[in-house]
């Protein structure tokens, strides 16, 4: 066949071969990819969802610098016994602002997609100071000097304005106030309103460790207790066709 | 080195392809996998047909079946929702006092609670219900906010100092090291230990009286014996949620103490609230 004979000419040639086998795996990239940045069904707007806090950005950092990840996913998949133990499926808009994404499967520990006010602050300090003080069948390090190590968020304004290079929605305003956003929030006697007017309402504002300091235990702990938290499921019915 | 033995009779054709001298003999590919090879070919289609599959303009195709992961966990729990629907209504229609003494709804109800509770309740009060320092064991007789089923069942719904309800229950403990001077504070701890027959200090455990009367009594009564209406523990019963060592007490005076616990109501069903009472109450401890 005359085709078979025009493809004697890729055959015995390495260099062509190769530039061709290439251009079929683009073709097929692109055929599977592309189609889920335009279709609709993959594209779902979640009211509620709103970019990290200074100080939860800050722990989002520290959760990652530790390796957090390693044993805790951050993904409810849409079974009924994750629904049942974590609560409602996560959605993919539910990560759009996490640069990267905490998704997987591997639950060495439990899934923390929604772990934001199931415990109480104190629990997160005691748990991360002494896993097997509250839970003695835990295999979790202890994470106490988390709460020796003091933040000053110097630094937090660029980590905000990194991520606003990849998408995220920091306005002029957020990457500007910062290092005062960062402070207010773990510090109820401080001047507030400008965090929750760029933030929210819903932005919770306490001394999350309970130290007098400023500690890597306030970012953490702050981050732990809004995940999963932004989109409210007793107003928003996720669409079951996607 | 021997040479290649050329083509002998009865040998298939060669496909014509020579390199080096080297050729290839044109054997057919096996029938079965040749077949096996067309069938998946076959059902490949008819899966795309059937399943979500072809990105169009808009949208992708949606299958013939309408299936999607979303959909087939709706259904699932559903399934399991009106499988218990019955019992769940029972739950939700029956005083809760009445639980118990129908077998088999109390039955139901301390199975399905348990599951509530190692779920939702044994990261703090322990996978037995044993409780942590800071958390309260739920098996013995000592309750904060007390122990009937009405009790247990608002503490569960609403939680204790919680940001996110209106209802939870308040009490706030003031930090007395702001208050009292540090041997007032020395003091009232011996006291305290007195009250449990600990070895204190008696001449400052007689000091300390009055300063507990003063300042303590207000909340943990004349007697020390606590009063569940402002969640205040009794301090008489040496069970000590914080530690009842001189250290733990004058931590506890100095900077008080301010357990959280959630709400549920949003989390957990009516049914489920109900069911995880009815199991915490029969632990034990229920009043």
């Amino acid at each position: 066949m005359a085709i078979l004979d025009k493809h004697k000419i890729l055959e015995t040639n390495a260099t062509l071969l190769l530039v061709f086998s290439f251009l079929v795996v683009t073709i097929g990239g692109i055929v599977q990819i592309t189609p889920l940045f335009y279709l609709e069904n993959t594209i779902e707007k979640v009211e509620g969802m709103r970019p990290y806090t200074p100080l939860e950005m800050a722990g989002r950092e520290i959760y990652i610098r530790e390796g957090c990840y390693v044993c805790h996913s951050q993904m409810i998949r849409p079974m009924r016994d994750e629904v049942e133990r974590y609560g409602h499926y996560s959605l993919a808009a539910e990560s759009m602002y996490d640069h990267p994404f905490q998704w997987g499967s591997k639950r060495t520990g439990p899934d923390l997609a929604r772990v934001g006010g199931r415990y109480s602050d104190q629990w997160h300090v005691d748990h991360l100071r002494d896993p097997q003080s509250v839970v003695p069948e835990s295999v979790m390090p202890k994470y106490g000097f988390l709460e020796n190590r003091k933040l000053d968020g110097k630094y937090i304004g660029d980590i905000m304005q990194a991520n606003a290079v990849v998408g995220t929605p920091y306005t002029e305003d957020m990457l500007a106030n910062a290092e005062a956003d960062f402070r207010a929030q773990a510090d109820p006697d401080s001047d507030y309103d400008g965090l929750l007017e760029r933030y929210g309402d819903k932005v919770s504002v306490r001394n999350f460790d309970g130290q007098p300091e400023l500690t890597e235990a306030d970012a953490l702990v702050a981050y732990l207790q809004m995940l999963g938290t932004l989109v409210d499921f007793s107003t928003f019915t996720p669409d079951a066709s996607r | 080195m021997s040479k290649t033995p050329d083509k002998q009779p009865g040998d298939p054709n060669t496909t014509g392809h020579s390199w080096d001298g080297i050729e290839e003999f044109d054997n057919p590919m096996p029938r079965w996998w040749l077949w096996t090879f067309y069938a998946c070919i076959f059902w490949g289609v008819i899966y795309t047909i059937m399943y979500p599959a072809w990105p169009l303009v808009q949208s992708a195709t949606a299958g013939v079946v309408g299936w999607s992961s979303r959909g087939e966990v709706q259904q699932d729990i559903v399934s399991f929702e009106e499988a218990n629907a019955p019992w769940n209504a029972r739950l939700v229609e029956t005083p809760l006092e009445e639980i118990s003494a129908d077998a088999e709804l109390q039955q139901y109800a301390v199975n399905s609670g348990g599951a509530v509770f190692r779920t939702w309740c044994a990261q703090c009060h322990g996978s037995g219900a044993q409780g942590a320092t800071g958390f309260p064991n739920l098996l013995d007789d000592a309750w904060l906010w007390g122990g009937s089923l009405e009790d247990i069942e608002y503490t569960v719904a609403y939680g204790i100092r919680n940001e996110e309800s209106d209802d939870a229950r308040y009490s706030e403990m003031p930090a007395f090291g702001e208050l009292l001077e540090k041997d007032e504070i020395t003091q009232v701890v011996q006291y305290v230990m007195s009250l449990t027959n600990a070895q204190s200090d008696d001449a400052a455990a007689e000091a300390g009286k009055v300063v507990f009367e003063d300042n303590c009594a207000a909340c943990h009564g004349e007697d020390g014996k606590g009063d569940v209406f402002q969640g205040a523990p009794n301090l008489t019963d040496a069970i000590w949620l914080y530690g009842g060592s001189e250290e733990a007490l004058t931590e506890t005076v100095t900077y008080s103490r301010f357990g959280v616990m959630p709400p549920w109501e949003n989390r957990l069903t009516q049914a489920q609230i109900r069911a995880v009472t009815a199991y915490v109450h029969q632990l034990g401890g229920g009043q």
